[in-house]
């Protein structure tokens, strides 16, 4: 599993170390209704990406005294399981995992119709099985999908991507070794029908230029992604139609 | 972006009303900040500290530096710790307890900035390669809440960064000694936060208080003293489109210098 920094990350071919071009996704793979329990899950695997989400809700929220009176909570919270990291993560939330939890719920949030159950709460699991660089993103894209799995109501599916820049280069849907090896990540959540942005950061060192271009990028890597939510929604669908058919 | 001090709704309505119409309530311009006041070197204890005012948001940063170890992926870089406070006696919403989402976001974006355009010469720092380093203690204390604590956080902390001195040092047989005299903290960027909030589909620079309860998103483009873009993070519960994205960067630049200008006056 030891991950050594190649010597170039992308080669004079504009190939990447995975083999892949400049703004090509890893290969996704997404499942809704995953779970037994919960009202909606969804699972992805993006490249190493291995993500479960799970919505429970709308539902009465404990404790009383948060209600908000015109609308439902959203709460979410992002996780990484211990083991999927080089180093063993220790389960108790890190402050990385708090912000996450917090951005990537400010992601979903403008897609919900939030005022359709005021007093009630949402909650939503985010659990990173395996980790491998763009896992907020896969977080978003696995979250959304949950949550119209619950059949909670919504504007439009979120899809998240990130774009960035390695060795000179603007790449798009990096790994831990090129987002650790790059000169910047532009991770970023899009809602395509109402063309909002609903996620953006950045960390590293782009000029306006470059910023925009990435920008784009991402999207037009969220474009892809939000093609495959919809397929695995129907196709969840289909499944259940062909077991009442036969 | 900190949950609610109840603005009345007629008075929500107005903020809206009139940035719709390109003015705001407290007079300013969309894209003007409010008065920078800056003091450096308030606390005598600590390696740097700086006070900044921003019209009625106070924040103050005291830097401490002490020998540590280094990350072991990094064992010849000293380490930069930043933490923040948003300490109860700033504002009725902020309450005692372990830091929550809030400040650990804001402390995030302000060493986002720090880090990302390498403001450190964290290499410098190094005492003996794995074993001993200095870390740098970034604390931001927030004093008073009106709005606009990241763009007041990050001034604060980058004129705490410039005040910061070292004691000077020697190392005999793995032994730290302390030789007499001061050398600066080795600063190499300056770092600014720009931030917007989105009111009535319009972008205004540096929300005050009452405005971030009616925003609907929140943007922060952080600039290095080249006017790269080091550091963003959208924030709230609304969306951004791209235009408004290229739009903020445009404006980020130009306000980050403006800024800059006067902390390094200063």
């Amino acid at each position: 599993m030891l991950q050594k920094m190649p010597e170039k990350l992308i080669d004079e071919n504009n190939v990447r170390v995975d083999g892949r071009g400049l703004n090509e996704l890893r290969p996704v793979k997404i499942e809704a209704g995953v779970l037994g329990n919960a009202d909606g899950s969804a699972y992805i695997e993006q490249g190493k990406n291995k993500i479960l989400a799970a919505v429970y809700g709308p539902k009465e929220l404990h404790p009383k005294h948060l209600a908000l009176p015109d609308r439902a909570m959203l709460r979410c919270r992002y996780h990484m399981a211990p083991f999927s990291v080089q180093e063993r993560k220790s389960p108790a939330p890190s402050r990385r995992e708090m912000e996450l939890s917090k951005v990537i719920r400010e992601s979903l949030e403008p897609s919900i119709f939030l005022e359709y159950y005021p007093r009630t709460s949402i909650d939503l699991f985010i659990e990173v099985l395996q980790a491998d660089g763009g896992t907020r993103c896969a977080g978003i894209t696995v979250a959304a999908l949950a949550l119209a799995d619950a059949g909670i109501p919504m504007r439009d599916l979120v899809a998240a991507c990130a774009a960035g820049k390695v060795e000179g280069r603007l790449v798009l849907d990096l790994t831990d070794l090129e987002d650790k090896g790059g000169e910047a990540d532009v991770p970023l959540a899009w809602m395509p029908n109402l063309n909002a942005l609903t996620l953006l950061q950045m960390d590293g060192m782009l000029n306006r230029d470059e910023f925009e271009h990435a920008v784009n990028m991402a999207i037009e890597g969220c474009k892809q992604i939000y093609k495959l939510q919809k397929e695995a929604l129907k196709a969840k669908y289909v499944t259940v139609k062909e077991e009442v058919e036969e | 972006m900190m949950s609610s001090t109840i603005v009345a709704r007629v008075k929500q309505r107005q903020i809206a009303q009139l940035i719709s119409l390109g003015k705001r309530l407290d007079g300013r311009g969309l894209t003007d900040y409010r008065e920078v006041q800056l003091e450096m070197g308030v606390i005598g204890r600590a390696e740097g500290s700086a006070r900044v005012r921003l019209g009625k948001t106070e924040v103050m940063v005291g830097v401490k530096i002490e020998i540590g170890e280094p990350f072991p992926d990094v064992p010849n870089e000293g380490v930069l710790t930043v933490n923040a406070e948003l300490v109860p006696l700033a504002s009725p919403t902020f309450e005692p307890g372990p830091p929550d989402e809030n400040s650990i976001e804001l402390a995030r974006i302000v060493d986002r900035g720090i880090r990302e355009s390498k403001a450190i010469a964290l290499e410098e720092l190094c005492v003996e390669p794995g074993k001993k380093v200095f870390i740098v203690f970034v604390d931001v204390y927030v004093l008073n809440h009106d709005g606009n604590l990241i763009d007041a956080s990050a001034i604060a902390a980058l004129a705490a960064l410039l005040n910061t001195k070292m004691c000077k040092y020697e190392v005999k047989e793995g032994e730290i000694k302390i030789k007499p005299g001061f050398s600066p903290l080795p600063i190499r960027n300056y770092p600014i936060a720009v931030t917007f909030a989105k009111i009535s589909d319009k972008l205004v620079v540096d929300p005050w208080l009452d405005e971030e309860q009616v925003m609907d998103a929140r943007l922060t483009i952080t600039l290095e003293k080249d006017g790269k873009i080091c550091a963003v993070q959208k924030g709230g519960y609304g969306h951004f489109t791209t235009q408004q994205i290229s739009e903020a960067a445009k404006i980020a630049q130009e306000k980050a210098q403006e800024l800059r200008k006067h902390l390094v006056k200063s």
